[in-house]
């Protein structure tokens, strides 16, 4: 290597902290910014540094495999570390581009739906949310997760509740009391390894487990934590703050928190399950991740179903999240490499489809004034290519092929078929619940396009701020369903990674 | 041009046509030039594959790899061109009664029927040229997505409740049951390629072959096999060339096409003749097109019984590729084509009275056919070739079925076959018979006075009934381009 090349080489080892570093600086800074638009240029900048940051590590772990970066150069297991390999530099981008997407689309709406007053607050709880998301992604410490877990949730419980509509302060509380049980349940789990073990470290977790394995106390820390991460991520039955949060957020919150919040914490639940409890011999035969199989196939049933009788366009799409939620743990149950790479690659396909689809309904919702059905009628003709992202993303929604979405349950139904006549059971169900999804979006598009409009509702497509990012993610919604090297490429990766650790 | 570019052409241009369409919404004049210039370019280009198909080139492009081993991809094979021909064809003939009927109707919306139709065209396209089964997968939602707007064209309520009843069943037969069986297929075999004499021979029998082929033939809505046809009579609210191209030209035509393409090219004829478990699906069709015909006996309601007609005579083209004999499934073929040209005139003048007179039931219909003499008089020409008389182009069809069925010793088939012609007189003539026969009621003495539809929807009905005819004298050329699909040989060049 050549001189020149020294300093920059110096500055990509720093990567891993300057995922988290770069946003958590930010923040407090952003909170200083009088003007809305200053704060507004703030975050989204901060968002598009932590998206090249993550684009550079990912290539870097498929390179050279995993990094591990000492904090404050104390080595591990002392010391934090920071520890990225496949499965979390995917989270990482994931993350980091649809907070970058997001903003770009957010300055219109939230000019709109947040009290101008707050707006540099808001957007510095956006900066600290994604701080915190990023933060337990890279973190290879399972304290470090707890306190990035917190720093993640308290701002959204802000973010949720900083609209103008009230039903969001009950919602916000909702989630706020949910977190925290989980949250806590989640300390108890990492406290009771730590009594064990004497360490905090995940990779060293794993090893100093290993001949642990007839402990029960190491049962019960898996079995808090678990629950705990999956009150997180809205699994059925803890599912129930979700739909609301959603539904009575700043559409710009929607978009954001449905496409990172809850695959950060799936990633939280695959880190444990594989890497840390995947280790021991013990887990290894009890799988333990399938135990959570009744509940995933419960969660897209029960989410399905319960989309079909909503009567507001945000609430079928918070309960279609809480269906697919319900694919991404399948495909962790299913333990093996076809279904795990389809659950960790709905996490980015799920992530491009509801931001599309949350994009295009606060648009509308935005023009209609109300979210409900009835208020979407002839939408179709006054917000043609609002009203058309949608369909297009809906389509996606339901896994019609050529979206993302057949990617993902083409594996996830690939991946049920190697478990035996149970996983027969679950492949039809998963197409069950896409017929399901077909007919609460086709709910939205029939009357949308097969009804007439209202005479006042204004004749205004969504200014183009909010068009083109909706319109991007809903190119991509096809872009990686025909293109899948570089989505269920790198999940296939992962998976194999992540089982590797298990064999 | 290569032929491959020429296969993404004939998808491609009917949608330019439909952007066209779209964007010359205010001049309904421009809009149906577009409309003639694209539907006209486009079977230029179809026909012009033609003769390239003959000579022995089967061309392939991959447009994307989704996957490993998982590809969009166009092929071109005999069926697939004649399909394509069939549709390319009947699209110029479709939109030139189209201009008559809408506009006679005074109908609203045209802007969005033109382009609907397009798409539908470049779907049904789509579904033609398609090389694998997932390829066929996704062009055949299409068809059904870009249809449902010209059913539901009305917009009244019975029209929306028809539309869910259409979109429901065709939806939730496609994914609950089509694509279960394309990825069981998938897991079998490692390929969704169409291949000469089939991926799946060796790879599954016994009961396995049954339920694998009822997934695909109940999962195939389009083509109507009983109990999934009810989709079809709702359809029926539709305006009439809407009915017109879901029976004739596209949809109905789609879903028989990729019956044969399953049986042919998936599970090849060798394994659907040896395999006891597959039978039943000869049984299954011929209950299909007797029963359906009994129930077009009761329909008084015009479209509805061409309707029934129309689910008796998809299920001929289901018991040919059945019978899985290299003649059942050329007949079965040859069956899409004059079932096509006939039933088209059949709708045709069914719209024509409409549009004329605004009549729809059958028991009103007397005397008619002295007040519209062209329009009956080409009705009488489309019936009798469904029914399958020569010198018209069905009886070729029907023959090769019962040579394929006695081929294949199903005995009892022949008698159905025979049995089922009798019902099709029984529902199909009376209508131009009482309509000539009778004095129209209420008529004052004296010669009747005469009172056609507008003139395209004339030239139209004149067109294809004319079809049926050089139909009956151009089979056998039809017939040896089928040739090579049921005798697979490695292609010349």
């Amino acid at each position: 290597m050549s001189g020149a090349a020294t300093g920059g080489f110096d500055l990509l080892t720093q990567l891993p902290v300057l995922q988290v570093a770069v946003p958590l600086v930010a923040a407090p800074l952003c909170s200083l910014l009088k003007g809305r638009n200053l704060a507004w240029a703030l975050a989204t900048a901060v968002s598009a540094a932590t998206f090249v940051i993550a684009l550079l590590l990912l290539q870097m772990v498929r390179a050279d495999g995993p990094i591990s970066y000492a904090l404050g150069g104390w080595a591990p297991p002392v010391g934090i570390e920071y520890r990225v390999d496949t499965i979390n530099a995917f989270v990482l981008l994931i993350v980091s581009a649809i907070s970058l997407i997001a903003l770009s689309y957010a300055r219109v709406s939230v000019a709109r739906e947040v009290p101008p007053s707050r707006h540099h607050l808001f957007y510095t709880a956006w900066i600290l949310c994604l701080t915190g998301l990023l933060g337990i992604a890279i973190t290879g410490d399972a304290f470090n997760v707890f306190v990035f877990l917190e720093i993640s949730s308290l701002s959204s419980y802000v973010l949720i509740a900083s609209g103008r509509d009230p039903r969001a302060l009950t919602a916000s509380f909702q989630y706020l009391v949910l977190g925290t049980i989980g949250a806590t349940f989640y300390l108890i789990g990492v406290g009771l390894l730590y009594i064990l073990t004497g360490t905090l470290n995940l990779a060293d977790l794993a090893i100093r487990l290993a001949p642990l394995a007839d402990n029960p106390t190491v049962l019960a820390a898996a079995a808090f934590i678990t629950i705990g991460i999956a009150l997180k991520f809205a699994l059925f039955p803890a599912h129930f703050w979700l739909p609301n949060g959603y539904a009575f957020s700043p559409s710009a919150v929607a978009v954001f928190l449905s496409a990172t919040a809850t695959k950060v914490s799936i990633y939280v639940l695959l880190r444990f399950e594989f890497t840390v409890f995947g280790a021991v011999p013990a887990f290894a035969d009890l799988h333990f991740a399938s135990l959570l199989l009744p509940f995933a196939v419960l969660a897209f049933i029960v989410g399905s179903v319960s989309a079909i009788f909503q009567d507001d366009v945000r609430k079928i799409l918070a309960y279609s999240s809480v269906a697919q939620i319900g694919y991404m743990v399948l495909g962790i149950g299913l333990l093996n490499v076809d279904g795990l790479t389809g659950g960790i690659v709905h996490l980015f396909n799920h992530a491009l489809t509801k931001a599309a689809l949350f994009m295009a309904v606060g648009a509308l919702v935005m023009r209609a004034g109300s979210g409900r059905i009835e208020a979407l009628a002839g939408m179709g003709r006054r917000m043609p290519l609002t009203m058309f992202a949608f369909v297009l993303a809906g389509l996606s929604l339901i896994g019609v092929p050529t979206t993302v979405g057949f990617v993902s349950k083409w594996y996830l139904i690939l991946g049920a078929l190697q478990t035996g006549p149970a996983g027969y059971a679950i492949a039809g169900l998963v197409l069950f619940s896409s017929l399901l999804a077909v007919i609460y979006v086709w709910r939205v598009v029939e009357v949308a396009y097969f009804r007439d409009p209202h005479p006042d509702t204004p004749r205004v497509e969504a200014p183009m701020e909010m068009l083109v990012p909706m319109w991007i993610l809903t190119a991509a919604c096809f872009w990686f369903g025909l293109d899948t090297d570089h989505s269920a490429g790198i999940a296939r990766e992962a998976a194999m990674e992540l089982l590797g650790v298990m064999r | 041009m290569t032929p491959e570019l020429q296969l993404q052409l004939a998808v491609l241009l009917p949608l330019a046509g439909m952007i066209g369409i779209a964007l010359a919404g205010r001049s309904p004049n421009l809009r149906e030039t577009v409309t003639f210039i694209i539907a006209i370019a486009n079977a230029v280009n179809v026909w012009t594959l033609v003769p390239k198909v003959v000579a022995g080139a089967r061309p392939e492009v991959v447009l994307f790899t989704i996957m490993p081993g998982l590809d969009l991809k166009f092929a071109l094979e005999p069926l697939g061109m004649m399909f394509a021909a069939v549709a390319a064809t009947l699209w110029i003939v479709n939109s030139i009664y189209s201009v008559g009927y809408m506009r006679g109707n005074k109908e609203v919306r045209q802007t969005r029927f033109y382009a609907c139709f397009a798409l539908s065209i470049a779907a049904a396209l789509g579904i033609a040229f398609a090389g694998n089964l997932l390829t066929l997968f996704i062009f055949y939602e299409i068809l059904t997505l870009s249809t449902y707007p010209l059913v539901v064209h009305k917009e009244t309520d019975e029209a929306r409740r028809g539309g869910r009843t259409y979109l429901g069943i065709l939806i939730a037969t496609s994914i609950g049951l089509q694509l279960p069986a394309i990825i069981w297929t998938w897991n079998l075999t490692g390929t969704l390629d169409f291949a000469p004499g089939g991926t799946l021979a060796g790879k599954v029998q016994g009961i396995s072959a049954g339920v694998l082929l009822a997934l695909y033939m109940y999962g195939i809505g389009k083509a109507a096999l009983m109990p999934i046809h009810k989709w079809l009579p709702a359809a029926m609210v539709a305006p009439t060339p809407v009915s017109a191209l879901l029976h004739a030209v596209a949809v109905v035509k789609a879903g028989v096409f990729t019956v044969i393409k399953v049986i042919v090219y998936v599970f090849g004829l060798d394994l659907i003749s040896s395999e006891p478990s597959t039978n039943w699906l000869v049984y299954a069709a011929c209950i299909t097109l007797t029963l359906a015909s009994l129930i077009a006996m009761r329909q008084d309601n015009l479209k509805r019984r061409l309707a029934y007609s129309t689910v008796s005579q998809l299920s001929y083209v289901i018991l040919g590729a059945a019978l899985g004999t290299a003649m059942g499934v050329v007949g079965a073929g040859l069956h899409i084509v004059m079932h096509a040209a006939g039933k088209i005139t059949l709708f045709f003048c069914a719209g024509a009275i409409y549009v004329a007179l605004h009549k729809t039931e059958i028991s009103d219909m007397k005397g008619i056919g002295r007040i519209m003499p062209v329009t009956m008089a080409c009705f009488a020409i489309g019936a009798l070739s469904v029914i399958g008389l020569p010198p018209l182009g069905g009886s070729w069809s029907k023959m090769l079925l019962m040579v394929g069925a006695a081929d294949a010793g199903f005995q009892i088939v022949i008698g159905v076959l025979i049995l089922s012609s009798l019902l099709n007189v029984a529902y199909l003539l009376p209508i131009p018979l009482h309509g000539f026969l009778y004095r129209p009621a209420g008529a004052p003495e004296g010669p009747v006075a005469i009172k056609e539809a507008p003139l395209p929807c004339l030239i139209a009905i004149v067109i294809t009934a004319s079809l049926c005819v050089v139909l009956f004298f151009t089979a056998g050329q039809i017939v040896e381009f089928l040739q090579p699909i049921a005798t697979p040989v490695a292609p010349a060049g």
